[in-house]
């Protein structure tokens, strides 16, 4: 057998297998966006067509008109874009302290902030509503949006310090001989040359506060606070058979991950491949 | 000397304040909450007024132990631990080699495969268990009209092993293009100078891949065996949506779902941080394992 038969046979397997997997993978995407697709009437059908024999829009109608599902869009957009500002700018500044500046006690608060990542965050549910219900936190944005920033803190300083300390220091030392202040250095050189690393940081805060379910769940009990991943999971035991409209649903509320995932697709991957740390 | 001191105990004050914030934070909800749940969980806790709790001592840890309910979630997080972790590295390994060969539309691919790493947990456990529907669901249809592997719907939501086939493979399917990058970024760090090398030695693929690929691979695999078991003691959203709470008969929990119901539905609150406490435990012992991995992520 000629090499270049070999090479070919084994370009064929390649694709094939990789083609499968991709099957695998959009195969019930796919199902899903159908499905929104179908009337009422076609949810049950045999077989199950992954091709609607009727297309309707009117689950996407009927999803944005009912059960203040606007609301709810525009409170997981509030939670989401604020907790992720907080959470970029309080992590950024942690890992320049890490980064830059020598201080007692670096390394053991640092080994504080990694013990951070290692704690379950449902472990934690029952202490935090009860600090939260002391705090008068309860049914409030800012009891969601103060613990998810808390919950991202450890695993964004940790990326971001690796991406400061690969910026040369000759240029923060020209101007430290200038008689610029730290804050100056760290908000007019450091965070414009840290790109990457704050849309990477960015993207991924974002993707935990959109999605972020338990804590949703246990803080806010009133319904006119509820942030979608909740009012989708309450959408589908209220109305248990309407599989079109709950999808419709899902897939409303996931064209801004899609979109956020698919401009910084590049800083995403690169932030996962070169620290681990799973988005 | 004096200005050395100064400069010294400026960068000092400065550090503390740019740490101060995200501290607070730290010590409000997560250090006092760690310590508060320990000290609850030795408590009869009365969540509406605290002053009537009752100290215990042991007596929550006791009865989580002595509790067949607890147990049967611990195995059932056991096993979809196993499985979950088996299943992702195996398939994120050969997605990563598969995507290593120099192929065309690699950025293609790698989109795609981490399309479900990115879709929230509540919208894919829906779509899992509509698919996995005991009447008329996509799967069913396929085993038995199309595959003819068994001749009646199989009512998978319904009987407390079957219900984690698709708890299982949806824990796998949404894993593995997370897997693959990660892998993928350790193949891509081993020199092609050895494949070389052995090509003129005349190692065969099957050769290179276990004697090159697979130990320059095994930090990298550590790593996520490390990763993705703590994910997998962690599991929560998806049992709770397609289990329904347990169902059937409190057979199929998962650990953290039995302490949320009793928790919030019950309002066992001491009975809850135990369980918590010992799963906090054992997560923390078993990633201390992690930090060196951590602390030379570019190795990775």
């Amino acid at each position: 057998m000629g090499i270049k038969r070999q090479k070919l046979i084994s370009n064929f397997l390649t694709y094939s297998l990789l083609i499968v997997g991709l099957v695998i993978v959009a195969v019930p995407f796919w199902y899903m966006v159908a499905t929104s697709m179908k009337p009422q009437s076609y949810i049950f059908e045999m077989p199950p067509r992954l091709w609607p024999k009727q297309f309707t829009l009117q689950n996407y109608v009927d999803a944005i008109t009912r059960d203040k599902f606007g609301l709810y869009f525009l409170n997981s957009v509030f939670v989401a874009v604020t907790s992720t500002l907080s959470t970029v700018l309080i992590s950024a500044m942690m890992a320049y302290a890490f980064a830059r500046l020598q201080f007692p006690g670096k390394n053991i608060l640092y080994y504080v902030i990694l013990l951070g990542m290692m704690i379950p965050p449902v472990t934690l549910l029952i202490p935090q509503f009860i600090i939260a219900k002391n705090l008068e936190l309860v049914n409030k944005f800012s009891g969601l949006i103060l613990v998810y920033i808390t919950m991202n803190i450890s695993q964004q300083t940790f990326l971001l310090r690796g991406f400061f300390e690969s910026i040369p220091r000759e240029l923060e030392e020209a101007a430290l001989m200038d008689g610029a202040g730290r804050w100056t250095i760290f908000s007019r050189i450091i965070l414009p040359l840290s790109k990457p690393g704050l849309a990477a940081v960015t993207i991924f805060t974002f993707l935990y506060c959109w999605d972020e379910f338990a804590w949703a769940q246990v803080m806010m009990t009133d319904t006119a606070k509820r942030t979608l991943p909740i009012a989708i999971a309450l959408f589908q035991s209220q109305h248990l058979t309407r599989w079109g409209l709950v999808f419709a649903a899902s897939i409303i509320s996931f064209i801004p991950v899609l979109l956020v995932f698919i401009i910084f697709q590049k800083q995403f991957i690169k932030g996962i491949s070169t620290t681990g740390i799973k988005g | 000397m004096s200005k050395l001191n100064s400069k010294t105990l400026r960068d000092s004050a400065v550090a503390y304040l740019f740490l101060l914030p995200g501290f607070i934070l730290f010590a409000l909800f997560i250090f006092g909450p760690l310590l508060y749940s320990l000290r609850i969980s030795f408590f009869d806790w009365n969540v509406i007024r605290p002053e009537r709790s009752v100290w215990i001592g042991w007596e929550n840890y006791i009865r989580a132990f002595q509790n067949p309910i607890l147990q049967r979630a611990i195995l059932n997080t056991i096993a979809y631990t196993i499985i979950t972790v088996a299943g992702q590295l195996l398939f994120g390994t050969l997605v990563a080699v598969l995507l290593n060969q120099g192929i065309h539309g690699r950025t293609f691919f790698r989109v795609a495969y981490y399309l479900p790493v990115i879709t929230s947990w509540v919208i894919v456990s829906l779509l899992f268990e509509y698919m996995f529907s005991g009447q008329g669901g996509l799967i069913n249809y396929l085993l038995k009209d199309v595959l003819h592997v068994t001749s009646q719907n199989i009512r998978w939501l319904a009987d407390p092993i079957l219900t984690f086939v698709p708890i299982d493979l949806l824990g796998i399917w949404k894993g593995v293009g997370w897997t693959a990058i990660i892998v993928l970024a350790g193949l891509q760090a081993i020199p092609d100078q050895l494949y070389e090398a052995a090509e003129v030695d005349g190692a065969g693929n099957t050769a290179r891949f276990f004697k090159i690929t697979l130990p320059l691979l095994r930090p990298t695999l550590v790593f996520l065996l490390v990763v993705l078991t703590i994910g997998g003691l962690n599991a929560y959203i998806s049992n709770l949506l397609l289990t329904d709470g347990g169902n059937p008969l409190d057979q199929t929990h998962f650990i953290l779902t039995y302490m949320y119901e009793r928790t919030f539905t019950n309002l066992e609150f001491g009975y809850g941080a135990a369980i918590s406490t010992m799963l906090t435990l054992f997560v923390f012992i078993y990633s201390t394992l992690q930090i060196k991995l951590l602390q030379k992520p570019a190795e990775v």
